[in-house]
């Protein structure tokens, strides 16, 4: 007979995040409680672990960066609020590093579920190494998912940002590999009178539906 | 065991409460002015807020936020 299991779907992009009630370092937080920033709510396998020792180190090497841009960071795993303290002090006391940002302590699994942060193939009791990039509406507007084993790469997060920040300032999207003040992409037209305006517009077109412009 | 910013586990305000509770007497009432105040994020305002009103320190009067006798004793 087959099991039946509670599905839990995870939020997906565009859609509003489920609210939470959460202990963390920094007190019990709600997910309401950073509405009006962005934020990004990520997950680590475990605390005193290497890889994720050196992502907390990045973290905060960028959370200067991350506060210009309106912007929180809100950690997780499946240990309790005593062990991220524990650990958050080895940091500081062996690496001098201090961590700025809340660490959820999700023993019970209730928010790594709602976020579909459990990869039962990768591990049945730790966090694979999700980010979740939310608006100031605590709308999702970027997932990404990494395995246990690679660490992520903050220079590509805080690109994520700025590149959301852009388009949702000046209504165009941004092309591969983008960066700050490169040029962004016009969005394509919706009728041939659009199409046929845009060419006097001055964009750089390499056709009707490739535009650049420089902000 | 919950973990609370603003209020330690005997029921007394932490160094983040009282800083709090210090902007609420000096007339500082909404969140948005508390975290200038403070230099605390809005979410710890928040979150500390909630802990405040429910140790009987704080109170919400429409979207203000004031001071309970309980309150004023503890930043006289």
């Amino acid at each position: 007979m087959e099991e039946k299991t509670d599905e839990i779907r995870l939020p997906l992009i565009g859609e509003k995040a489920p609210d939470f009630e959460a202990a963390t370092t920094q007190g019990t937080l709600r997910l309401s409680d950073f509405e009006g920033s962005w934020l990004v709510l990520f997950s680590h396998p475990a605390d005193f672990t290497p890889v994720c020792t050196t992502e907390f180190m990045a973290f905060s090497e960028i959370y200067e960066e991350l506060k210009k841009r309106n912007t929180e960071l809100l950690g997780l795993s499946v240990d309790s609020v005593s062990s991220h303290i524990a650990w958050i002090r080895n940091v500081e006391e062996k690496m001098g590093v201090k961590i700025p940002f809340p660490i959820i302590a999700d023993l019970n699994k209730e928010v790594s579920q709602k976020f579909g942060m459990i990869h039962p193939a990768q591990s049945k009791t730790e966090t694979v190494r999700c980010v979740f990039i939310m608006d100031p509406e605590s709308k999702i507007r970027t997932i990404l998912y990494y395995p246990l084993t690679t660490g992520r790469n903050m220079k590509e997060i805080l690109r994520i940002i700025d590149a959301l920040q852009t388009t949702d300032k000046h209504k165009v999207a941004t092309p591969a590999n983008w960066n700050p003040g490169d040029p962004v992409v016009v969005p394509p037209p919706g009728t041939t009178e659009q199409a046929e305006e845009r060419t006097k517009e001055g964009y750089d077109c390499k056709d009707w539906y490739l535009c650049f412009k420089k902000l | 065991m919950i973990a609370v910013p603003c209020v330690s586990a005997d029921g007394k305000p932490t160094k983040s409460g009282i800083a709090m509770l210090s902007a609420l007497k000096s007339g500082v009432s909404t969140p948005n002015a508390l975290s200038e105040a403070t230099g605390m994020p809005m979410f710890r305002v928040r979150s500390g807020l909630r802990q405040l009103i429910n140790a009987g320190f704080a109170k919400q009067v429409d979207d203000n936020y004031q001071l309970t006798p309980e309150g004023s004793k503890i930043v006289p």
